[in-house]
Parts: C-alpha cells; sequence; structure tokens
C-alpha cells in the first residue's frame, strides 16, 4: 500500500465477497423453486428470493464500486482519503440497511408501511428508512471521495470514476418518486435501472478496467486517458438514448421504437471497444506483472461483457424481434450474462489486484482464483445457453403460437434442472474466489508487492 | 491514431456530445409524459382504488414472481393483459368476483406447480386490484403483448 487510508478498501471488499455469497446462494434457492416448486413455496416464497437475489447482487457490486474508488483514488491523486472515519461510517450505515433489507423481507415486517415496509417496486424494494440511510451514506461518500480528488493530481480516470459515480446516486433520487400511473412510475423507474447498467455503471467500469490495465500492462498514461474518454462518450453516446428499448410496449410514444432500436444497437460499440483495448493494451504493454490471476479477471470481464451485454442485448433489442421477447427467458439469460461480465467481473478483477497490496504480500493463492474464474465464468455461460434456449421455446410457444404461460413452462423443465447446475458451478467457483482472498498458508513475504 | 485525436480532444468530444444527449432525452422524455398523460392513459381515470390496488401490488412485492407489461420476474403469468384474458375487461363486477375467487384459491396446493402465495386480502383490496388491472388493460401499449397468452 502506498497510502494507509487505502485500507479502507479492504473492509469494502470483504463485506462484498460476503453479500456476493449471500446472493449466489439467493440464486441457487431461487433456481429450487422451478424444478420442485411446491416444497419451497412452503419455506419462503418465490417473490421473497429473487428479491433477496437481485438486491444482494446490487448491494454488493455497489460496495465493490466503493471500495475500488477508495482503492484506486489514493493512488491516483497521489493523497492519502480525505478522512477514513467517514469512510467506515458509510461502511456501517450501509451493513445496517443491508442487514434491515433482508430482515424486512424474510419476516415480512410491516407490510405496507410508508417508512418501515418493503417498497414493491423491482430492485428498489427497500423500506424508505434504508433508502434515505442509503443516500445519507452516497452523499458521505461523494463528500470524500471529492474532496480527496479535488485535493490531489487529477487524472482521466478519477474524472470517469467521479462522473460514474455522481451519476448513480443522484438517478438513484427518482426511486422516492413513485406516480400512481403506472406508465410513469416505469418510465421514470428505468431512469435508474437503466441508466445505472447502461450508463453511469459503465463509466465506473470503463474507468477501473483504465486503472487496472495501467498498472498491469505498464502501457503509457496518455494513450490509456485517451482511450478511456473515447469509451465512456460511445457508452454514453449509445446508452442514453438506448433507454428507448424498455419503452417499447409500457405506454409511451412509438418513436421509441426507432430511437430504442437504433441507438441500443449501438450500445454494442462501448463492450466492443472496452474489450478491443483491453487486449490490445496487454499485447502493447511491456510490464510482466506477477499478479495474472487480475489479468485474467480484467480481460474476462471485458470479454463476457461484450458477449453478456453487448451480443445478448443486440439479441432481443430490435423492436420487431422484442415485441415477441419481451420479458421471456431470453431477457433472463442476458440480464445474467451481462450483470456477471460486466460488474460481477470487474469487481473481482480490482478484489484480485487489491487483496494482495492490501495484505502487504505478493500475488497469492492465483491459481485456485484462476480456477475460480474458469469456474464461474463456464457456469455463468452454460446458465446463458440454456436459458436462451428455454427462452427460444417460450417465444415461440407463448408469443407465436399463444399458449398458455403454466402450460409451456413444464416443457422447458429441462432447461431450469441445467440452469440449476450452472448456478452451483457459479457459486462453487464464488466460494473457491473469496477462499482464495482470505486464506493464506504461506508466511509473509517481504512488501514487494507494489503497483 | 495518436495524431488523429489528442486527450484533451477526446475529453471535449465525451463531455460535449454527452451533454447533448441528455439534453435530447430530457426533451422526448418531457414530450412522452404529455403523451402518456393526454393520450396513451387518459382513457380510463385512475381512481382512488385504481391507486389502492397499485399500493396492493407493490405491497406484496408481486412484480418479484409476475411481469407487468413484460417487467418483472419471469415465474409466473404476465398481468397487463389479466383481464381479457379471463374475459372480464369490460365487466368491472365480473373483474371483482374472479379476482375475489383466484385469490381465496391460493395456493393451489397442485402438485408440481408453482405456488401462489395466500395474501388474506380484504374485499376492499381485492376490489383495488381488480380495479388496478382493469385500468392497467386499458392502456395504449402499441400493441403488446402479441397475444393472450401475455
Amino acid at each position: 500500500m502506498k497510502y494507509q487510508s487505502q485500507k479502507v478498501a479492504y473492509w469494502y471488499f470483504l463485506t462484498a465477497m460476503a453479500v456476493f455469497a449471500v446472493q449466489g446462494l439467493g440464486g441457487r434457492w431461487a433456481g429450487c423453486s422451478y424444478i420442485a416448486p411446491n416444497f419451497w413455496a412452503d419455506v419462503v416464497p418465490f417473490n421473497i428470493v429473487r428479491m433477496l437475489h437481485t438486491n444482494s447482487l446490487i448491494v454488493w457490486l455497489l460496495l465493490g464500486f466503493f471500495g475500488a474508488a477508495y482503492f484506486l483514488v489514493p493512488e491516483e491523486s497521489e493523497r492519502e482519503i480525505h478522512s477514513p472515519m467517514l469512510a467506515y461510517i458509510q461502511l456501517g450505515i450501509l451493513v445496517l440497511g443491508t442487514a434491515g433489507v433482508v430482515v424486512t423481507y424474510l419476516f415480512d415486517l410491516f407490510p405496507g408501511h410508508w417508512l418501515l415496509g418493503k417498497e414493491g417496486r423491482e430492485f428498489i424494494e427497500q423500506p424508505v428508512w434504508v433508502k434515505l440511510g442509503i443516500v445519507v451514506a452516497s452523499l458521505i461518500f461523494l463528500f470524500n471521495i471529492t474532496m480527496t480528488v479535488l485535493k490531489g493530481r487529477k487524472t482521466a480516470i478519477t474524472n470517469v470514476l467521479l462522473l460514474g459515480l455522481w451519476g448513480l446516486v443522484l438517478l438513484f433520487l427518482f426511486s422516492f418518486y413513485n406516480p400512481t400511473n403506472l406508465v410513469l412510475d416505469k418510465m421514470f423507474w428505468w431512469y435508474i435501472v437503466h441508466l445505472w447498467v447502461e450508463g453511469t455503471w459503465e463509466l465506473v467500469m470503463a474507468s477501473i478496467l483504465a486503472f487496472l490495465l495501467l498498472k498491469l500492462t505498464g502501457v503509457d498514461r496518455e494513450i490509456v486517458e485517451k482511450w478511456l474518454y473515447v469509451i465512456v462518450a460511445t457508452a454514453l453516446f449509445s446508452g442514453i438514448l438506448g433507454t428507448g428499448h424498455h419503452y417499447y410496449w409500457i405506454g409511451l410514444p412509438s418513436y421509441w421504437q426507432w430511437v430504442g432500436s437504433i441507438f441500443s444497437a449501438l450500445e454494442v460499440v462501448p463492450f466492443f471497444a472496452m474489450m478491443s483495448f483491453s487486449f490490445v493494451m496487454v499485447w502493447m504493454g511491456r510490464r510482466d506483472h506477477p499478479n495474472k490471476a487480475a489479468l485474467l479477471w480484467a480481460l474476462g470481464a471485458a470479454t463476457v461483457a461484450f458477449f453478456g451485454a453487448g451480443v445478448w442485448g443486440f439479441l432481443h433489442t430490435l423492436h420487431g424481434v422484442n415485441y415477441y421477447t419481451h420479458g421471456t427467458q431470453i431477457t433472463a439469460a442476458h440480464g445474467h450474462l451481462a450483470f456477471f461480465g460486466a460488474y460481477v467481473s470487474v469487481n473481482l478483477a480490482i478484489i484480485t489486484y487489491a487483496m494482495p497490496i492490501l495484505r502487504g504480500r505478493d500475488p497469492y493463492n492465483q491459481v485456485m482464483n484462476m480456477v475460480s474464474f474458469w469456474l464461474m465464468t463456464g457456469g455463468m455461460a452454460f446458465m446463458t445457453f440454456v436459458l436462451t434456449f428455454a427462452g427460444t421455446i417460450q417465444t415461440h410457444m407463448q408469443r407465436v403460437l399463444g399458449e398458455n404461460f403454466m402450460e409451456i413452462q413444464e416443457s422447458m423443465h429441462l432447461f431450469y434442472i441445467m440452469r440449476w447446475g450452472a448456478g452451483l458451478a457459479v457459486v462453487v467457483g464464488a466460494i473457491l474466489f473469496i477462499y482464495a482472498q482470505l486464506v493464506i498458508h504461506d508466511k509473509p513475504k517481504s512488501a514487494s508487492s507494489e503497483g | 491514431m495518436r495524431e488523429v485525436m489528442t486527450k484533451t480532444m477526446a475529453r471535449n468530444v465525451f463531455y460535449g456530445g454527452s451533454l447533448f444527449f441528455i439534453l435530447v432525452f430530457l426533451a422526448m422524455s418531457f414530450h412522452s409524459v404529455g403523451y402518456v398523460v393526454n393520450k396513451s392513459t387518459a382513457s380510463a381515470e385512475i381512481t382512488e382504488e385504481v391507486a389502492l390496488g397499485k399500493h396492493v401490488w407493490e405491497k406484496h412485492a408481486c412484480i418479484n414472481c409476475h411481469t407487468i407489461m413484460g417487467e418483472g420476474a419471469y415465474f409466473a403469468p404476465e398481468l397487463q393483459n389479466v383481464m381479457s384474458r379471463w374475459g372480464v375487461s369490460d365487466d368491472p363486477e365480473g373483474a371483482f368476483d374472479a379476482m375475489q375467487g383466484w385469490m381465496e384459491a391460493q395456493p393451489s396446493g397442485i402438485e408440481g406447480r408453482r405456488q401462489m402465495p395466500q395474501f388474506n386480502l380484504s374485499d376492499e383490496e381485492i376490489r383495488g386490484l381488480s380495479e388496478f388491472f382493469l385500468w392497467v388493460g386499458k392502456v395504449d401499449t402499441q400493441g403488446w403483448p402479441p397475444n393472450d397468452a401475455g
């Protein structure tokens, strides 16, 4: 560690990995409801388990982003974090809120209560008191990290990272706006959901990737930063109007069909650029960095994001196709690979890179870490394939032939069993990853792991 | 490429272009809100019952099994067109009766079939829910879903 206050990131990463484990187990649990519906319905209903699965995903990804910021901003700004104490308070609020969410969902506490009950809009089901806590924690974070950046060296990486983080926090404020008109509700709900994952989060991802490639390959900063700007430009130029691909069938004007189709088709570009950029940088770079696992995750993130977000997104984004595939297992297939490739992998990449430095060691458990990469990536790819097959069958039987939803689901049973197995591989990989980060068997070495 | 574009140029294109697209998006959003209020949802009034129904829908996190207008979980059927699927879209009393019968029958307990929980809704909440789905069914969704199966 160059800067003592980077240590803050260690606790964010630990918490993130713990919630990651919860997310994976929640996914297996939800997957059981598809295979053995009667038994699991009596334990906890599917909707509750799914909320835990999606909410824990969002929470741990954000914890990872916060941790990444606390790790890389000191190095970029060349100074200590403004206030490590504030960073720990922020983490405490987020942990408390997360625990509150889990308890509220599982025991269905205060149903319908305006402050204490869950809110029941997809992904932003958190009770209002938790949302307020998230806002307070986010403001603490933004203050802390902005002060650090303002007082130190300003780089393109911190510029883009900060822009992404400010954007995502401001967009979250739309979660407090819930009009009684369902169409308006949906329209502004996408301001959060789409403009997070296909806008601001891409800025965060690209800046983390740029930082990693800078460190791992030793390529000239000028080149990395120029391409960072080019990539995030293509991300926002396509992604903002690309919101239109969610506006086809929810009661909005028909012009969104063309605007959404054209601009969301272009959303492939930033992901293709990130992938090409990553490989070219590695090819150009002359540094032989010892942390091979971090490099694998960084390249893996860029590649799987291109397939998951780019290719699988394009697969059903044109409105003529989407008319039939909208809200089928095709969407589920895309969602899983896109989140895994883009945001899970980039988090695991920065964690893999940072943990040895934060613990003052040379990179450790690299083979185990790489095995976990292939287990998780292979499992998630297989899950995506089987859900795509399932979705294709569903689209044809339900949307073209007009057969009843529940009857078709029975004919997709085999795919759901295979999905469960694929998910198990992902969870085993995740546990292996966490083990590889936490447990070291050899003795500590000299602090030669800098950079 | 170094000669074609410098880092400063790339940065300015990013900031300028993003601002442009944000403004275009906001203008289109502004127009869309007018379209929603005056056109696509104008044929049916949002009564207190509809509002209550939406609250019930959210209170029980229905969207984490069902989809509505294709959005949600994919575990249970689409509900934007549930009233037309039940053949009661022009019959509020029939819609209420059908909704009440459905809600009382849950969970079905049928072996091997996904189970919907028993939510113990009051008559008022059931009325709200049926009015909410009648309202949702009247929204102009550009012809989606393709058929009654949803």
